[in-house]
């Protein structure tokens, strides 16, 4: 079965505090760099899969990032890439 | 002597280290909240274990830029004695002051349990009690002490003689079995496992004192 290659981007959701994000942007102010007006942390998920097909590796990666890489409650997740994985990458 | 311990939001060891160096070996400290700037009287510095500002973004990172720390490094570059334990050795390497990083346990799991260490002092002067090869037995409490550094980096380091504990059972998967790092001139030392855990008898071991009491003479 041919190979893919995903990117799944995961993120709080706006209403969700990120104390985190908070903290990394205090942090940048005491490096110099203050006129940051908003940080928020997520996380990116790089996933190589094998499907039979570009449909059936969209199908597995919505299954796995709604059940598993994102709580809905508090995370919204995209999928920001897929394409066929390449020999030379 | 004076020993300052550095507080964090989230230190949680700055307690047990001022009662290893007040309650077992008699030497007075100060602690240095993280907004100070102030280190005047100080004989060495410790930066304790914890969770320092939640661990947010990776360990140690955001202590990094704490203003205490700041004039530590200026301590250190002076040639004053540092010590971080734990999150203290993170912080070290975040800061620049030691090379190489800490990340998640190999097998994900937190290890809490006494571990068995091989001490090669070389120039480092927080282990000048110590013996070359001598077996000591520290406390371990983490989630992220695997010591990682470049492929090209490591034998600088065991050429420098920097590599001045390693493990004897490898809990995390550090390269090298390293438990304790020293800086070239010696003043520096992070290490994960807690020496200041080993100075009270009543807790099972006294295999700290030397380390902590290698300030007085």
């Amino acid at each position: 079965m041919p190979l893919y290659r995903a990117r799944v981007l995961v993120s709080l959701r706006p209403s969700v505090l990120d104390p985190a994000g908070e903290a990394t942007r205090a942090a940048a102010g005491r490096l110099g760099v203050s006129a940051i007006q908003r940080l928020r942390i997520g996380k990116a998920v790089e996933v190589e899969l094998e499907a039979d097909s570009l449909d059936g590796a969209r199908a597995q990666l919505e299954l796995l990032s709604d059940r598993l890489l994102a709580n809905p409650v508090i995370e919204n997740w995209a999928l920001e890439q897929l394409e066929p994985a390449t020999a030379e990458a | 002597m004076t020993l300052g311990i550095v507080v964090f939001p989230g230190s949680n060891c700055d307690r047990d280290v001022q009662w290893a160096a007040e309650g077992c070996l008699g030497i007075s400290s100060r602690f240095l909240w993280h907004e100070d700037r102030d280190l005047s009287g100080l004989d060495a510095v410790v930066i304790p274990g914890g969770f320092s500002y939640g661990d947010y973004l990776r360990c140690g990172a955001i202590a990094r830029f704490a203003p205490v720390l700041q004039e530590v490094v200026r301590f250190a570059e002076a040639g004053g004695p540092v010590l971080g334990i734990c999150n203290g050795f993170q912080v070290l390497t975040e800061l620049g002051l030691l090379p190489g990083a800490l990340t998640r346990n190999e097998h994900l799991h937190f290890v809490c349990e006494t571990s068995e260490l091989t001490v090669q002092p070389g120039s480092c002067r927080w282990l000048k009690g110590y013996s070359n090869g001598e077996l000591l037995r520290f406390p371990i409490a983490h989630g992220e002490g695997r010591y990682q550094i470049e492929a090209d980096q490591l034998p600088v380091l065991e050429a420098n003689g920097q590599v001045v504990l390693r493990y004897r059972h490898n809990p995390n998967g550090s390269v090298a079995d390293v438990a304790g790092i020293c800086n070239p001139a010696g003043n520096v030392l992070g290490l994960m496992p807690h020496p200041e855990r080993a100075c009270d008898p009543a807790t099972g071991g006294i295999d700290g004192q030397r380390l902590l009491a290698a300030l007085l003479g």
